[in-house]
């Protein structure tokens, strides 16, 4: 369909010889949240990754904003406008909090040098950057690093933010403030994003639209207007 | 014991140092960030000295020494260019292909000098203003010893400015610290890859320059630095600019203070004793954390 900003094609992916995502076909549409649930090791990860350019594809199709974009590696779709905070969040153990969001900036026009600064809108989504901007990124707690993680993906001024797992692990009040910023980013800023989560709760009251997946394929997908978290709840559970 | 002696071995021992510096820069620099041991390394310093020679003949003066170390730091950036476009960009997570490969590109490099300029060796001529020396409480200092110790306290004042305060430099430790991540963020990693590749062979040539005021330059002159360079590079950590240089100066003096009691092959024999035992004691080298290569 002409309409989704990034939509994939039977896609494939595979660790060695084992296939972990089947014929997978999303599509996304501008200014919304999708979420991709699932219970754990049913190829969430593997299909943000996909989309990112960590992980490669072996069959099918991503394309983002009509371009293919299935060969490209990761910095050339990063600059092509997807921002990713992988599981785990990456962050740059030894650059500080601004070193890190600078860092994001990379995938910005892609030039190197200059005078490109972090955008403030960043610190005023996540306050707390600002405060701690010297501090080494692998001494933040999991919910700095985690804001971190989503404010050096914002840098890069992302059309589509794909997030896995904001949330894991993180305590209830930061995760409220997450979830605030996400918000702005979705309403305000108009990003698109595909978020993994495990929690439907939260699916609910933040996204869209859903995907569930099982075995590496999507297997049911919706409105999470027109649903209730009840009626979907059989696909991510045992 | 003479102190007289010591101090001269202190200063010997400090200068050599600086040469092993110079020798394994590069290579920490290429190790930490790639995971790839470049056996061509020693050649690099090899054409910087044979590039001073040709400058020398091109650019008479007192000065061609200076016009000479950036011929030499971007004809050895350039060759160090074409090794990572054309072989080792291409044997990526295959470190033992990579060894195999740049050992012969090492053997390539060393034939084709010896076609060029003959395998005796050429003399490059020390300027006028370095011969003299120093006298220093009685040690003679020479002045082309100064002048390498000189040179190695800029390259690496250089180096950890550019690392640390250069918008290159935090790409650079961004793609150390996590290359799958630095990728996802925009960073062209196999751009990075190829300037700390250059950057790393430049510094080799500009060694060869400083190699060639002492003795001749001759087609196998890398093999004789290549060896200690390696012995810096594994224990000083394995990419750590700090550990590399505290390295280089434990086996720079321990080899220089060694040579008051035995003779150079003796010395040679108990350098190397000394760092299998290094080792043994702390095989991760002087600077533990792996990750924390390359953070100044």
């Amino acid at each position: 369909m002409s309409g989704a900003l990034l939509s994939t094609e039977g896609l494939a992916s595979a660790y060695g010889q084992s296939q972990v995502l089947w014929d997978v076909g999303i599509e996304l549409a501008p200014g919304t949240a999708t979420a991709l649930i699932g219970r754990n090791g049913v190829g969430k990860s593997t299909l943000l990754g996909a989309i990112a350019g960590t992980r490669s594809a072996t069959a099918g199709r991503i394309v983002f904003e009509g371009a293919d974009i299935t060969g490209l590696p990761a910095y050339r779709r990063a600059r092509a406008g997807i921002g990713y905070v992988p599981q785990g969040r990456h962050i740059f153990p030894h650059l500080t909090v601004m070193e890190n969001l600078e860092t994001g900036l990379s995938a910005g026009g892609g030039r190197v040098g200059g005078n490109a600064r972090v955008p403030q809108h960043i610190f005023d989504l996540f306050p707390k950057l600002h405060a701690i901007r010297d501090r080494k990124g692998g001494f933040l707690s999991g919910g700095e690093q985690q804001q971190l993680a989503i404010g050096r993906a914002l840098a890069g001024a992302p059309r589509l933010l794909l997030l896995d797992e904001p949330t894991e692990g993180i305590q209830p009040n930061v995760v409220q403030q997450i979830e605030a910023a996400l918000r702005t980013v979705r309403d305000t800023l108009g990003m698109t994003i595909l978020i993994v989560e495990q929690y439907l709760d939260f699916v609910w009251r933040f996204a869209d639209g859903y995907c569930a997946m099982q075995g590496g394929r999507i297997v049911g997908r919706g409105s999470t207007a027109t649903e209730t978290a009840a009626e979907v709840a059989h696909l991510v559970q045992i | 014991m003479d102190s007289l002696l010591f101090l001269t071995q202190l200063f010997n021992g400090v200068s050599v140092a600086s040469l092993y510096l110079l020798a394994a820069l590069g290579l920490a620099l290429s190790f930490g960030l790639m995971r790839v041991i470049n056996m061509a390394h020693g050649e690099m310093l090899m054409l910087g000295g044979y590039l001073a020679y040709l400058t020398l003949i091109v650019v008479p003066g007192p000065l061609a020494i200076l016009i000479a170390i950036p011929v030499a730091f971007a004809g050895a950036a350039l060759m160090g260019g074409v090794v990572q476009t054309a072989l080792i960009s291409r044997l990526a997570q295959r470190p033992l292909d990579t060894l195999l490969a740049t050992w012969g590109v090492s053997l390539i490099l060393q034939q084709a000098a010896r076609d060029i300029f003959g395998a005796i060796g050429v003399e490059v001529r020390a300027p006028d203003w370095l011969g003299g020396g120093m006298a220093v409480g009685g040690v003679n200092l020479p002045s082309t010893r100064l002048f390498i110790i000189a040179v190695t306290i800029a390259v690496l004042a250089g180096i950890a400015l550019l690392l640390k305060r250069s918008r290159i430099g935090l790409l650079v430790r961004a793609v150390n610290q996590d290359r799958m991540m630095a990728g996802a963020v925009g960073i062209d990693v196999r751009r990075v890859d190829l300037m700390v590749f250059c950057l790393g062979s430049g510094i080799a040539g500009l060694a060869g320059v400083v190699l060639a005021l002492l003795g001749p330059v001759t087609p196998n002159v890398g093999q004789s630095y290549i060896i200690p360079a390696f012995l810096v590079v594994v224990m000083g950590g394995l990419g750590s600019l700090v550990g590399t240089t505290v390295a280089a100066l434990i086996l720079g003096l321990f080899s220089a203070l060694a040579q008051i009691f035995v003779d150079v092959s003796m010395a040679q024999v108990l350098l190397l004793l000394f760092v299998i035992l290094f080792l043994q004691a702390r095989p991760q080298g002087v600077i533990a954390i792996r990750s924390r290569a390359l953070d100044a």
